[in-house]
């Protein structure tokens, strides 16, 4: 589905991307992993167009998206820190977003608008709101458009238990029903029932894309976390 | 186009400046009519204070909105939208409330007191410097990440404008006072939107008849039809060349 192929990135002299490959198919549920800096960030923002690379290409559903835009309209997006217009209430955030995408729109699903409790403060100005709720908006905002890919960029990052329990259980229920979702974590226990594949990042490179099964059967550990270390310790 | 830009409209008109701005622009005009007796006179004072006033709020309002608006423009990125047209929006959208701002705060009052061709001219003058400083400003912008670098910039821009260019043509006038430059300072004029669009409007005073041999030489071409739509055409160039660079530049930004 998504495809990257060799793709590059410096910002003046520091190294973001290097050289990197991946194939990501339909239904799985990725975890990009790795210390901060790694270059995470950057391929999310190449993958959506926000960042342009250096060199190599992005295929998505076999088409480059070098020029264009269309694509964009199969991905629900939620940013690390997201940031909306200060004045703006939530309702009209949503309203707004809704009428951008109005024509390429089948269906809304607004689950988790109702799930976080968001449609009760509508008219709560987005400055006002703490980073948390902000977190809630961008993951509604995400899931709004029933897209087929979601890529989560530290979603449970500054939610409270409660509300990333709802997440994850979001998370977990599109993913069943065949769609592709690309998270970033630092909270390796977190993923444990969440993924299926794992990316591991380091300098711009990558040091390990496997299914989980495969990790587990060859470290022997049963925990993602253990499973990881004993893998990291081995290379 | 639309979406965009109406919300961007609302979202300008929901941020009070523009609308003091307008108020400010009517009451600076209403004041300098009444106050002269001949209103040619009060359209030359006007005509003074607004190309200070509107480059100078054109370029500073435009350059803190667009940084204030990044979240926003970010928001819209990872949308199925083409970044041109995100552009080309977010340019629309400023130029139009500039350029109606102008049209209410000064239109009006000259309309009201000087309806001749005269007056027109000025007014459509004034909305193009509205547009092209808000042209400017999208080119300072994209170039520069950091805001108080980029506001810093963009008032540098309008000092150099409003008063460093000037300096530097009489410099060369007076040093090279002895040879023949009136035809050359017809085309250095066209490199300074506001010194092109004072030519084009002050020509059609009376007091352009103080400007001595310069002056009857400038007559001679602005003061023609053909000359007033070349430097028409100067002027809608200061408009689109610096909309094309900015355009080009933000389609391959990293945000």
């Amino acid at each position: 589905m998504i495809r990257v192929n060799n793709i590059s990135k410096s910002f003046s002299k520091f190294k973001a991307l290097d050289s990197i490959n991946i194939l990501c198919e339909k239904g799985q549920s990725i975890a990009l992993i790795g210390p901060n800096g790694s270059g995470k960030t950057t391929l999310i923002k190449s993958i959506l167009g926000m960042v342009v690379p250096d060199s190599g290409e992005i295929l998505f559903n076999g088409n480059t998206i070098k020029k264009d835009f269309h694509y964009r309209a199969e991905i629900g997006y939620m940013p690390q820190i997201g940031r909306y217009p200060d004045n703006m209430t939530i309702g009209q955030v949503f309203d707004m977003m809704k009428d951008i995408r109005k024509a390429k729109v089948v269906s809304l699903d607004e689950e988790l608008i109702q799930n976080f409790g968001l449609d009760k403060i509508y008219d709560k100005r987005m400055r006002t709101l703490s980073g948390g709720t902000r977190q809630k908006v961008s993951a509604a905002l995400a899931f709004l458009f029933n897209a087929s890919v979601l890529i989560l960029d530290e979603p449970t990052a500054g939610l409270d238990p409660l509300s990333s329990e709802i997440l994850k259980e979001k998370i977990i229920k599109e993913n069943k029903s065949g769609k592709l979702v690309l998270i970033t974590s630092h909270i390796l226990s977190e993923l444990d029932d969440l993924i299926s594949h794992l990316i591991y990042m380091q300098d711009g490179k990558i040091r390990l894309h496997k299914s989980i099964s495969e990790l587990k059967s060859e470290s022997g550990q049963e925990k993602l976390s253990k499973a990881i270390s004993a893998i990291m310790i081995s290379n | 186009m639309n979406k965009v830009f109406k919300y961007i409209v609302i979202d300008i008109l929901r941020n009070k400046t523009v609308l003091f701005y307008t108020l400010f622009l009517m009451v600076v005009s209403f004041t300098l009519f009444s106050f002269e007796e001949n209103t040619a006179k009060g359209l030359l004072s006007l005509l003074n204070i607004i190309l200070f006033i509107v480059p100078l709020i054109s370029i500073i309002f435009s350059t803190i909105y667009i940084y204030n608006c990044s979240e926003f423009i970010e928001l819209l990125i990872c949308q199925p939208l083409k970044r041109k047209y995100i552009w080309l929006s977010l340019f629309n959208g400023l130029a139009a409330s500039l350029s109606f701002a102008f049209l209410i705060g000064c239109g009006i009052p000259i309309l009201i007191y000087e309806p001749t061709a005269t007056g027109l001219i000025m007014i459509l003058t004034g909305c193009l410097l509205s547009v092209i400083f808000v042209a400017i400003s999208m080119l300072g912008t994209v170039s520069t990440r950091d805001k108080a670098k980029g506001i810093g910039k963009a008032i540098l821009l309008w000092l150099y404008f409003a008063l460093i260019f000037d300096g530097l043509i009489l410099f060369l006038l007076f040093q090279f006072s002895e040879y023949p430059l009136e035809k050359l300072m017809m085309v250095i004029s066209g490199f300074n939107p506001i010194d092109l669009s004072r030519i084009t409007v002050l020509l059609r005073l009376d007091v352009s008849a103080l400007m001595g041999y310069t002056g009857a030489v400038f007559k001679d071409f602005f003061g023609t039809t053909f000359g007033f739509i070349i430097s028409l055409f100067v002027l809608s160039l200061w408009v689109i060349i610096p909309l094309i660079i900015s355009t080009k530049k933000f389609q391959t930004k990293d945000l």
